[in-house]
Protein backbone atom coordinates (compact mmCIF):
# COMPACT_ATOMS: atom_id res chain seq x y z
CA UNK A 1 0.00 0.00 0.00
CA UNK A 2 2.83 2.35 0.90
CA UNK A 3 4.26 1.93 -2.58
CA UNK A 4 1.05 3.06 -4.22
CA UNK A 5 0.65 5.99 -1.83
CA UNK A 6 4.20 7.08 -2.58
CA UNK A 7 3.45 6.86 -6.29
CA UNK A 8 0.22 8.80 -5.76
CA UNK A 9 2.06 11.49 -3.83
CA UNK A 10 4.73 11.82 -6.50
CA UNK A 11 2.20 12.31 -9.27
CA UNK A 12 0.10 14.62 -7.11
CA UNK A 13 3.01 16.90 -6.26
CA UNK A 14 4.01 17.04 -9.89
CA UNK A 15 0.46 17.84 -10.89
CA UNK A 16 0.46 20.83 -8.57
CA UNK A 17 3.34 22.29 -10.54
CA UNK A 18 1.10 23.17 -13.49
CA UNK A 19 -0.35 26.28 -11.90
CA UNK A 20 -0.45 28.56 -14.91
CA UNK A 21 -2.22 25.96 -17.02
CA UNK A 22 -4.73 25.50 -14.23
CA UNK A 23 -5.46 29.23 -13.97
CA UNK A 24 -5.94 29.49 -17.70
CA UNK A 25 -8.17 26.40 -17.59
CA UNK A 26 -10.22 27.80 -14.75
CA UNK A 27 -10.80 31.02 -16.69
CA UNK A 28 -12.04 29.11 -19.74
CA UNK A 29 -14.25 26.93 -17.61
CA UNK A 30 -15.72 29.95 -15.90
CA UNK A 31 -16.77 31.40 -19.23
CA UNK A 32 -18.02 28.04 -20.48
CA UNK A 33 -19.96 27.51 -17.27
CA UNK A 34 -21.75 30.80 -17.75
CA UNK A 35 -22.77 29.89 -21.28
CA UNK A 36 -24.12 26.52 -20.17
CA UNK A 37 -26.06 28.01 -17.28
CA UNK A 38 -27.70 30.63 -19.49
CA UNK A 39 -28.65 28.11 -22.17
CA UNK A 40 -30.07 25.61 -19.71
CA UNK A 41 -31.86 28.27 -17.67
CA UNK A 42 -33.56 29.67 -20.75
CA UNK A 43 -34.78 26.14 -21.53
CA UNK A 44 -35.97 25.86 -17.98
CA UNK A 45 -37.84 29.18 -18.20
CA UNK A 46 -39.83 27.79 -21.13
CA UNK A 47 -41.49 25.56 -18.55
CA UNK A 48 -41.56 21.96 -17.46
CA UNK A 49 -37.92 21.92 -16.36
CA UNK A 50 -36.84 18.96 -14.26
CA UNK A 51 -34.28 21.14 -12.45
CA UNK A 52 -35.03 24.59 -11.02
CA UNK A 53 -32.78 27.55 -11.83
CA UNK A 54 -30.53 27.36 -8.71
CA UNK A 55 -30.17 23.61 -9.21
CA UNK A 56 -28.99 24.21 -12.78
CA UNK A 57 -26.44 26.79 -11.64
CA UNK A 58 -25.12 24.50 -8.90
CA UNK A 59 -24.89 21.57 -11.31
CA UNK A 60 -22.83 23.54 -13.80
CA UNK A 61 -20.50 25.25 -11.30
CA UNK A 62 -19.70 21.95 -9.58
CA UNK A 63 -19.20 20.35 -12.97
CA UNK A 64 -16.72 23.04 -13.95
CA UNK A 65 -14.98 23.16 -10.56
CA UNK A 66 -14.40 19.40 -10.42
CA UNK A 67 -13.98 18.94 -14.15
CA UNK A 68 -10.67 17.09 -13.80
CA UNK A 69 -12.26 14.52 -11.50
CA UNK A 70 -15.13 13.64 -13.78
CA UNK A 71 -14.35 14.15 -17.46
CA UNK A 72 -13.44 11.25 -19.70
CA UNK A 73 -10.95 13.18 -21.82
CA UNK A 74 -8.49 14.07 -19.05
CA UNK A 75 -5.36 12.15 -20.04
CA UNK A 76 -1.95 11.42 -18.57
CA UNK A 77 0.10 11.98 -21.71
CA UNK A 78 3.31 11.13 -19.87
CA UNK A 79 2.04 7.67 -19.07
CA UNK A 80 0.97 7.26 -22.68
CA UNK A 81 4.37 8.19 -23.99
CA UNK A 82 6.06 5.96 -21.41
CA UNK A 83 4.00 3.07 -22.75
CA UNK A 84 4.75 3.89 -26.37
CA UNK A 85 8.46 4.59 -25.85
CA UNK A 86 8.98 1.57 -23.61
CA UNK A 87 9.97 3.39 -20.42
CA UNK A 88 7.04 1.55 -18.89
CA UNK A 89 9.30 -1.53 -18.98
CA UNK A 90 10.79 -0.25 -15.76
CA UNK A 91 7.40 -0.27 -14.11
CA UNK A 92 7.09 -3.98 -14.83
CA UNK A 93 10.40 -4.42 -13.05
CA UNK A 94 8.98 -3.22 -9.76
CA UNK A 95 7.69 -5.43 -6.98
CA UNK A 96 4.28 -3.85 -7.37
CA UNK A 97 1.10 -4.40 -9.29
CA UNK A 98 1.19 -2.37 -12.53
CA UNK A 99 -2.57 -1.86 -12.57
CA UNK A 100 -2.50 -0.44 -9.05
CA UNK A 101 0.51 1.75 -9.86
CA UNK A 102 -1.21 3.23 -12.89
CA UNK A 103 -4.48 3.57 -11.02
CA UNK A 104 -2.88 5.63 -8.27
CA UNK A 105 -0.99 7.67 -10.85
CA UNK A 106 -4.12 8.54 -12.86
CA UNK A 107 -6.17 9.32 -9.76
CA UNK A 108 -3.40 11.56 -8.40
CA UNK A 109 -3.08 13.47 -11.67
CA UNK A 110 -6.79 14.19 -11.73
CA UNK A 111 -6.90 15.12 -8.07
CA UNK A 112 -4.00 17.55 -8.44
CA UNK A 113 -5.61 19.25 -11.42
CA UNK A 114 -8.93 19.50 -9.59
CA UNK A 115 -7.31 20.93 -6.46
CA UNK A 116 -5.76 23.72 -8.50
CA UNK A 117 -8.93 24.58 -10.37
CA UNK A 118 -11.79 24.12 -7.95
CA UNK A 119 -10.91 26.92 -5.50
CA UNK A 120 -11.43 29.98 -7.71
CA UNK A 121 -14.47 28.54 -9.49
CA UNK A 122 -16.22 27.58 -6.26
CA UNK A 123 -15.42 30.95 -4.70
CA UNK A 124 -16.77 32.99 -7.61
CA UNK A 125 -19.71 30.59 -7.94
CA UNK A 126 -20.77 31.27 -4.35
CA UNK A 127 -20.39 35.04 -4.74
CA UNK A 128 -22.56 35.40 -7.87
CA UNK A 129 -26.08 36.88 -7.71
CA UNK A 130 -29.06 34.63 -7.14
CA UNK A 131 -30.17 32.47 -10.04
CA UNK A 132 -26.57 32.14 -11.28
CA UNK A 133 -25.00 31.32 -7.95
CA UNK A 134 -23.73 28.03 -6.59
CA UNK A 135 -26.14 27.28 -3.70
CA UNK A 136 -25.30 25.46 -0.50
CA UNK A 137 -25.99 21.70 -0.54
CA UNK A 138 -29.59 20.66 -0.05
CA UNK A 139 -28.86 19.17 3.38
CA UNK A 140 -26.00 17.90 5.50
CA UNK A 141 -26.77 14.38 4.29
CA UNK A 142 -26.71 15.55 0.68
CA UNK A 143 -23.33 17.20 1.28
CA UNK A 144 -21.87 14.01 2.76
CA UNK A 145 -23.24 11.81 -0.01
CA UNK A 146 -21.98 14.33 -2.57
CA UNK A 147 -18.43 14.05 -1.23
CA UNK A 148 -18.56 10.28 -1.14
CA UNK A 149 -20.06 9.89 -4.60
CA UNK A 150 -17.59 12.40 -6.07
CA UNK A 151 -14.66 10.39 -4.65
CA UNK A 152 -16.13 7.13 -5.92
CA UNK A 153 -16.84 8.84 -9.23
CA UNK A 154 -13.12 9.57 -9.51
CA UNK A 155 -12.31 5.90 -8.91
CA UNK A 156 -14.91 4.93 -11.48
CA UNK A 157 -13.69 7.32 -14.18
CA UNK A 158 -10.11 6.11 -13.61
CA UNK A 159 -11.29 2.50 -13.95
CA UNK A 160 -13.09 3.42 -17.19
CA UNK A 161 -10.28 5.44 -18.76
CA UNK A 162 -7.71 2.82 -17.73
CA UNK A 163 -8.94 0.81 -20.70
CA UNK A 164 -7.53 3.46 -23.04
CA UNK A 165 -4.05 2.91 -21.55
CA UNK A 166 -4.48 -0.85 -21.80
CA UNK A 167 -5.41 -0.44 -25.46
CA UNK A 168 -2.33 1.70 -25.83
CA UNK A 169 -0.20 -1.20 -24.55
CA UNK A 170 -1.57 -3.32 -27.38
CA UNK A 171 -1.68 -0.81 -30.23
CA UNK A 172 1.15 1.49 -29.11
CA UNK A 173 -0.99 4.30 -30.48
CA UNK A 174 -1.99 6.79 -27.81
CA UNK A 175 -4.90 7.98 -29.95
CA UNK A 176 -6.82 4.77 -29.57
CA UNK A 177 -10.43 4.28 -30.61
CA UNK A 178 -11.11 5.31 -27.03
CA UNK A 179 -10.62 8.89 -28.10
CA UNK A 180 -13.41 8.48 -30.60
CA UNK A 181 -15.64 7.02 -27.93
CA UNK A 182 -14.79 9.64 -25.34
CA UNK A 183 -17.35 12.22 -26.57
CA UNK A 184 -20.07 9.56 -26.50
CA UNK A 185 -19.12 8.55 -22.97
CA UNK A 186 -19.03 12.25 -22.13
CA UNK A 187 -22.55 12.74 -23.38
CA UNK A 188 -23.73 9.63 -21.54
CA UNK A 189 -22.29 10.90 -18.27
CA UNK A 190 -24.34 14.10 -18.24
CA UNK A 191 -21.37 16.35 -18.96
CA UNK A 192 -22.98 18.03 -21.99
CA UNK A 193 -26.65 18.08 -21.03
CA UNK A 194 -27.83 17.05 -17.56
CA UNK A 195 -29.64 13.73 -17.84
CA UNK A 196 -33.01 15.01 -16.54
CA UNK A 197 -33.28 17.21 -19.67
CA UNK A 198 -33.14 14.20 -21.94
CA UNK A 199 -36.14 12.29 -23.31
CA UNK A 200 -37.44 9.43 -21.24
CA UNK A 201 -36.16 6.68 -23.58
CA UNK A 202 -32.63 8.10 -23.67
CA UNK A 203 -32.59 8.46 -19.91
CA UNK A 204 -33.51 4.83 -19.44
CA UNK A 205 -30.55 3.72 -21.53
CA UNK A 206 -28.07 6.17 -20.03
CA UNK A 207 -29.10 5.41 -16.47
CA UNK A 208 -28.26 1.77 -17.03
CA UNK A 209 -24.69 2.69 -18.07
CA UNK A 210 -21.93 3.45 -15.56
CA UNK A 211 -20.98 6.85 -17.02
CA UNK A 212 -23.75 8.85 -15.34
CA UNK A 213 -22.46 7.66 -11.95
CA UNK A 214 -19.35 9.83 -12.45
CA UNK A 215 -21.06 13.14 -13.22
CA UNK A 216 -24.83 13.09 -13.02
CA UNK A 217 -24.95 11.32 -9.68
CA UNK A 218 -22.69 13.46 -7.46
CA UNK A 219 -23.77 16.78 -9.00
CA UNK A 220 -27.48 16.06 -8.55
CA UNK A 221 -27.09 14.64 -5.06
CA UNK A 222 -25.59 17.99 -4.04
CA UNK A 223 -28.58 20.06 -5.06
CA UNK A 224 -31.15 17.54 -3.86
CA UNK A 225 -32.33 16.72 -7.39
CA UNK A 226 -31.50 13.17 -6.38
CA UNK A 227 -32.87 12.98 -2.82
CA UNK A 228 -30.45 11.99 -0.08
CA UNK A 229 -32.64 8.97 0.66
CA UNK A 230 -31.97 7.57 -2.81
CA UNK A 231 -28.21 8.20 -2.67
CA UNK A 232 -27.06 5.06 -0.79
CA UNK A 233 -28.55 2.75 -3.42
CA UNK A 234 -26.83 4.60 -6.27
CA UNK A 235 -23.55 4.84 -4.38
CA UNK A 236 -23.67 1.07 -3.90
CA UNK A 237 -24.11 0.83 -7.66
CA UNK A 238 -20.96 2.94 -8.08
CA UNK A 239 -19.02 0.53 -5.88
CA UNK A 240 -20.35 -2.40 -7.88
CA UNK A 241 -19.28 -0.85 -11.20
CA UNK A 242 -15.85 0.00 -9.82
CA UNK A 243 -15.41 -3.61 -8.71
CA UNK A 244 -16.48 -4.96 -12.10
CA UNK A 245 -14.35 -2.56 -14.17
CA UNK A 246 -11.26 -2.93 -12.00
CA UNK A 247 -11.50 -6.72 -12.23
CA UNK A 248 -11.91 -6.54 -16.01
CA UNK A 249 -9.13 -3.97 -16.31
CA UNK A 250 -6.66 -6.04 -14.30
CA UNK A 251 -7.35 -9.11 -16.39
CA UNK A 252 -7.09 -7.11 -19.62
CA UNK A 253 -3.84 -5.43 -18.57
CA UNK A 254 -2.14 -8.65 -17.58
CA UNK A 255 -3.20 -10.20 -20.89
CA UNK A 256 -1.99 -7.15 -22.80
CA UNK A 257 1.36 -7.22 -21.02
CA UNK A 258 1.82 -10.92 -21.71
CA UNK A 259 1.49 -10.26 -25.40
CA UNK A 260 3.48 -7.05 -25.25
CA UNK A 261 6.69 -6.66 -27.09
CA UNK A 262 9.08 -4.01 -26.09
CA UNK A 263 10.78 -3.16 -29.29
CA UNK A 264 13.82 -1.13 -30.09
CA UNK A 265 16.69 -2.46 -28.05
CA UNK B 1 22.00 -18.50 -9.79
CA UNK B 2 20.55 -18.10 -13.29
CA UNK B 3 19.61 -21.12 -15.35
CA UNK B 4 18.13 -20.71 -18.81
CA UNK B 5 17.12 -23.73 -20.87
CA UNK B 6 15.90 -23.92 -24.44
CA UNK B 7 14.27 -20.51 -24.32
CA UNK B 8 12.18 -19.67 -27.37
CA UNK B 9 10.31 -16.52 -28.23
CA UNK B 10 8.84 -15.34 -31.50
CA UNK B 11 7.07 -12.16 -32.53
CA UNK B 12 4.72 -11.53 -35.36
CA UNK B 13 5.71 -8.67 -37.54
CA UNK B 14 3.89 -7.08 -40.45
CA UNK B 15 5.62 -6.30 -43.65
CA UNK B 16 4.73 -4.95 -47.05
CA UNK B 17 6.49 -3.50 -50.04
CA UNK B 18 6.50 0.24 -50.49
CA UNK B 19 3.97 2.16 -52.53
CA UNK B 20 0.28 3.06 -52.29
CA UNK B 21 -0.96 -0.04 -54.12
CA UNK B 22 0.80 -2.33 -51.67
CA UNK B 23 -0.48 -0.24 -48.80
CA UNK B 24 -4.04 -0.65 -50.03
CA UNK B 25 -3.63 -4.38 -50.60
CA UNK B 26 -2.20 -4.91 -47.16
CA UNK B 27 -5.40 -3.51 -45.68
CA UNK B 28 -7.18 -6.60 -46.87
CA UNK B 29 -4.44 -9.16 -46.79
CA UNK B 30 -1.75 -8.15 -44.33
CA UNK B 31 1.43 -10.07 -44.84
CA UNK B 32 2.45 -11.30 -41.41
CA UNK B 33 5.76 -12.82 -40.71
CA UNK B 34 6.91 -14.69 -37.64
CA UNK B 35 10.22 -13.41 -36.39
CA UNK B 36 11.98 -15.88 -34.15
CA UNK B 37 13.84 -13.76 -31.66
CA UNK B 38 15.10 -16.72 -29.62
CA UNK B 39 15.46 -20.25 -30.97
CA UNK B 40 16.43 -22.37 -28.04
CA UNK B 41 18.81 -20.39 -25.86
CA UNK B 42 20.47 -22.17 -22.91
CA UNK B 43 23.12 -21.06 -20.44
CA UNK B 44 23.70 -20.83 -16.76
CA UNK B 45 25.39 -18.16 -14.69
CA UNK B 46 27.03 -18.61 -11.29
CA UNK B 47 26.84 -16.13 -8.39
CA UNK B 48 29.39 -13.35 -8.62
CA UNK B 49 30.05 -13.69 -12.35
CA UNK B 50 30.14 -10.82 -14.79
CA UNK B 51 28.88 -12.11 -18.10
CA UNK B 52 29.04 -10.14 -21.32
CA UNK B 53 26.03 -10.98 -23.45
CA UNK B 54 26.85 -9.77 -26.92
CA UNK B 55 25.63 -9.99 -30.45
CA UNK B 56 24.47 -7.85 -33.37
CA UNK B 57 21.30 -5.75 -33.33
CA UNK B 58 18.22 -7.92 -33.39
CA UNK B 59 20.10 -11.02 -32.22
CA UNK B 60 17.81 -11.50 -29.22
CA UNK B 61 19.92 -9.97 -26.45
CA UNK B 62 17.30 -7.63 -25.07
CA UNK B 63 14.60 -10.26 -25.41
CA UNK B 64 16.62 -12.64 -23.24
CA UNK B 65 17.32 -9.95 -20.67
CA UNK B 66 13.67 -8.93 -20.55
CA UNK B 67 12.62 -12.51 -20.02
CA UNK B 68 15.13 -12.83 -17.17
CA UNK B 69 13.70 -9.61 -15.70
CA UNK B 70 10.17 -11.00 -15.76
CA UNK B 71 8.92 -8.43 -18.28
CA UNK B 72 8.45 -10.76 -21.24
CA UNK B 73 7.01 -14.25 -21.26
CA UNK B 74 8.79 -16.78 -23.51
CA UNK B 75 6.87 -19.11 -25.81
CA UNK B 76 8.60 -22.15 -24.37
CA UNK B 77 11.65 -23.16 -22.41
CA UNK B 78 12.53 -22.55 -18.81
CA UNK B 79 14.30 -19.85 -16.90
CA UNK B 80 15.09 -19.95 -13.22
CA UNK B 81 16.67 -17.07 -11.39
CA UNK B 82 17.54 -17.94 -7.82
CA UNK B 83 14.98 -20.73 -8.05
CA UNK B 84 12.17 -18.41 -9.19
CA UNK B 85 10.48 -18.28 -12.58
CA UNK B 86 10.69 -14.56 -13.40
CA UNK B 87 7.35 -14.10 -15.14
CA UNK B 88 5.44 -16.31 -12.70
CA UNK B 89 6.89 -15.18 -9.38
CA UNK B 90 7.34 -11.69 -10.80
CA UNK B 91 6.98 -9.62 -7.64
CA UNK B 92 9.25 -11.75 -5.47
CA UNK B 93 11.74 -11.98 -8.32
CA UNK B 94 12.00 -8.31 -9.26
CA UNK B 95 12.36 -7.24 -5.63
CA UNK B 96 15.82 -8.82 -5.66
CA UNK B 97 17.15 -7.81 -9.06
CA UNK B 98 18.24 -4.51 -10.48
CA UNK B 99 17.91 -3.53 -14.12
CA UNK B 100 19.20 -0.71 -16.29
CA UNK B 101 17.85 -0.33 -19.81
CA UNK B 102 20.20 2.04 -21.54
CA UNK B 103 17.63 3.52 -23.88
CA UNK B 104 14.93 3.99 -21.26
CA UNK B 105 14.60 6.13 -18.19
CA UNK B 106 13.23 5.32 -14.78
CA UNK B 107 13.79 8.78 -13.32
CA UNK B 108 10.90 11.21 -13.17
CA UNK B 109 11.67 13.87 -15.71
CA UNK B 110 10.97 17.09 -13.89
CA UNK B 111 11.55 16.37 -10.22
CA UNK B 112 14.90 16.21 -8.41
CA UNK B 113 16.68 12.87 -8.74
CA UNK B 114 16.44 12.38 -4.97
CA UNK B 115 12.63 12.38 -5.20
CA UNK B 116 12.76 9.59 -7.76
CA UNK B 117 15.12 7.68 -5.46
CA UNK B 118 12.78 8.11 -2.50
CA UNK B 119 9.88 6.84 -4.56
CA UNK B 120 11.92 3.73 -5.36
CA UNK B 121 12.77 3.38 -1.68
CA UNK B 122 9.04 3.28 -0.90
CA UNK B 123 8.19 0.93 -3.76
CA UNK B 124 10.90 -1.56 -2.78
CA UNK B 125 10.22 -1.00 0.94
CA UNK B 126 13.89 -0.39 1.67
CA UNK B 127 14.40 0.20 5.42
CA UNK B 128 15.49 3.77 6.14
CA UNK B 129 18.91 2.80 7.50
CA UNK B 130 19.70 0.58 4.48
CA UNK B 131 18.50 3.29 2.13
CA UNK B 132 20.70 6.02 3.53
CA UNK B 133 23.72 3.71 3.65
CA UNK B 134 23.16 2.53 0.06
CA UNK B 135 22.54 6.06 -1.15
CA UNK B 136 25.68 7.33 0.49
CA UNK B 137 27.78 4.53 -0.99
CA UNK B 138 26.30 4.90 -4.44
CA UNK B 139 26.57 8.68 -4.45
CA UNK B 140 30.20 8.42 -3.49
CA UNK B 141 31.08 5.64 -5.95
CA UNK B 142 29.28 7.24 -8.87
CA UNK B 143 30.03 10.85 -7.99
CA UNK B 144 26.42 11.94 -7.79
CA UNK B 145 26.58 14.41 -4.92
CA UNK B 146 26.64 17.56 -7.02
CA UNK B 147 23.44 16.88 -8.97
CA UNK B 148 21.18 14.74 -6.78
CA UNK B 149 18.99 17.77 -6.12
CA UNK B 150 18.59 18.60 -9.80
CA UNK B 151 15.69 17.45 -11.96
CA UNK B 152 16.55 14.59 -14.32
CA UNK B 153 15.75 16.73 -17.37
CA UNK B 154 18.62 19.10 -16.66
CA UNK B 155 21.27 16.38 -16.35
CA UNK B 156 23.69 15.40 -19.09
CA UNK B 157 23.32 11.88 -20.48
CA UNK B 158 26.38 10.74 -18.55
CA UNK B 159 25.08 12.15 -15.29
CA UNK B 160 21.66 10.67 -15.93
CA UNK B 161 23.01 7.19 -16.65
CA UNK B 162 24.99 7.28 -13.43
CA UNK B 163 21.76 8.15 -11.61
CA UNK B 164 19.93 5.34 -13.44
CA UNK B 165 22.61 2.95 -12.27
CA UNK B 166 22.27 4.14 -8.68
CA UNK B 167 18.47 3.90 -8.92
CA UNK B 168 18.77 0.24 -9.86
CA UNK B 169 20.93 -0.58 -6.86
CA UNK B 170 19.18 1.34 -4.08
CA UNK B 171 17.38 -1.77 -2.87
CA UNK B 172 20.61 -3.77 -2.74
CA UNK B 173 19.92 -6.43 -5.38
CA UNK B 174 22.42 -9.22 -5.87
CA UNK B 175 21.81 -9.56 -9.59
CA UNK B 176 22.11 -6.67 -12.00
CA UNK B 177 20.89 -6.77 -15.60
CA UNK B 178 22.46 -4.07 -17.69
CA UNK B 179 21.04 -3.67 -21.15
CA UNK B 180 23.36 -1.37 -23.08
CA UNK B 181 24.14 0.86 -20.11
CA UNK B 182 26.90 2.74 -21.90
CA UNK B 183 25.03 3.53 -25.10
CA UNK B 184 25.73 7.07 -26.25
CA UNK B 185 28.00 7.95 -23.35
CA UNK B 186 31.25 9.90 -23.61
CA UNK B 187 34.56 8.30 -22.63
CA UNK B 188 34.82 9.60 -19.04
CA UNK B 189 31.28 8.50 -18.24
CA UNK B 190 31.92 5.06 -19.71
CA UNK B 191 35.06 4.69 -17.65
CA UNK B 192 33.26 5.78 -14.49
CA UNK B 193 30.45 3.32 -15.09
CA UNK B 194 32.80 0.44 -15.84
CA UNK B 195 34.83 1.13 -12.71
CA UNK B 196 31.64 1.20 -10.73
CA UNK B 197 30.30 -2.09 -12.13
CA UNK B 198 33.63 -3.75 -11.44
CA UNK B 199 33.58 -2.43 -7.89
CA UNK B 200 29.98 -3.47 -7.20
CA UNK B 201 30.90 -6.96 -8.39
CA UNK B 202 34.05 -7.14 -6.31
CA UNK B 203 32.81 -5.55 -3.10
CA UNK B 204 29.16 -6.57 -2.99
CA UNK B 205 29.46 -9.76 -4.99
CA UNK B 206 26.76 -8.58 -7.42
CA UNK B 207 26.22 -10.91 -10.36
CA UNK B 208 26.15 -8.87 -13.57
CA UNK B 209 24.67 -9.66 -16.96
CA UNK B 210 25.77 -6.99 -19.39
CA UNK B 211 24.66 -6.51 -22.96
CA UNK B 212 26.54 -3.98 -25.00
CA UNK B 213 27.84 -3.10 -28.41
CA UNK B 214 30.94 -1.56 -26.94
CA UNK B 215 33.75 -4.10 -27.12
CA UNK B 216 35.70 -2.11 -24.55
CA UNK B 217 32.94 -2.67 -21.98
CA UNK B 218 33.43 -6.39 -22.45
CA UNK B 219 37.19 -6.23 -22.43
CA UNK B 220 37.21 -4.26 -19.22
CA UNK B 221 34.60 -6.26 -17.34
CA UNK B 222 33.70 -9.69 -18.58
CA UNK B 223 35.81 -12.79 -18.08
CA UNK B 224 33.05 -14.76 -19.71
CA UNK B 225 31.14 -13.88 -22.86
CA UNK B 226 28.03 -15.35 -24.39
CA UNK B 227 27.75 -14.56 -28.07
CA UNK B 228 24.30 -14.69 -29.61
CA UNK B 229 23.29 -14.39 -33.26
CA UNK B 230 19.88 -14.82 -34.86
CA UNK B 231 18.42 -16.17 -31.66
CA UNK B 232 21.03 -18.85 -31.03
CA UNK B 233 24.05 -19.07 -28.78
CA UNK B 234 27.15 -19.14 -30.96
CA UNK B 235 29.81 -19.05 -28.30
CA UNK B 236 29.81 -19.37 -24.54
CA UNK B 237 33.13 -19.34 -22.76
CA UNK B 238 36.03 -17.31 -21.59
CA UNK B 239 36.82 -14.00 -23.15
CA UNK B 240 40.49 -14.90 -23.44
CA UNK B 241 39.81 -18.06 -25.42
CA UNK B 242 37.48 -16.21 -27.79
CA UNK B 243 40.04 -13.58 -28.68
CA UNK B 244 43.06 -15.91 -28.63
CA UNK B 245 42.57 -16.94 -32.24
CA UNK B 246 42.03 -13.39 -33.45
CA UNK B 247 45.22 -11.72 -32.26
CA UNK B 248 43.45 -10.30 -29.23
CA UNK B 249 40.76 -8.31 -31.04
CA UNK B 250 37.24 -8.99 -29.84
CA UNK B 251 35.71 -7.42 -32.92
CA UNK B 252 37.64 -9.72 -35.23
CA UNK B 253 36.91 -12.72 -33.04
CA UNK B 254 33.18 -11.91 -33.18
CA UNK B 255 33.31 -11.46 -36.95
CA UNK B 256 35.04 -14.86 -37.27
CA UNK B 257 32.33 -16.58 -35.21
CA UNK B 258 29.56 -14.92 -37.23
CA UNK B 259 31.37 -15.98 -40.41
CA UNK B 260 31.45 -19.60 -39.28
CA UNK B 261 27.70 -19.52 -38.78
CA UNK B 262 26.98 -17.75 -42.03
CA UNK B 263 25.87 -14.55 -40.30
CA UNK B 264 28.58 -12.25 -41.52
Amino acid sequence: MKAYLAYFRMRFMRGLAYRTAAWAGAATQFFWGFVLIMVLQSFAKAGGSPLDLPQIASYIWLQQAFLALIVVWFRDSELQSAIVAGDAAYELCRPADPYALWFSRLAAGRLAAACLRCGPILLVGFLLPKPYALSLPASAASAAYFGLSLALGLALIVAITMFSYILCVITLAPHTPFLLLAPIFEFASGMVIPLPFMPQAARRVLEALPFRLCVDLPLRIYSGSIPAAEAPRLIALQVLWIAILVALGRAALSRALRGARISGG
Amino acid sequence: MIKVEDLRKSYRARRRSSGPLQAALSLFKPDREVVEALRGVSFSIKPGEIVGYIGPNGAGKSTTVKIMCGILVPDSGSCLVRGLVPWKDRKAHVARIGAVFGQRSQLWWDVPVLDSFELLRDIYRVPAADYSRNLEELAEALGLASFLDMPARSLSLGQRMRCEMAASLLHGPDILFLDEPTIGLDAPSKLALRAFIERANRERGVTVVLTTHDVHDIEALAKRVILIGRGEILYDGSFDRLVAGASGSLEEAMAAVYGEHGLA
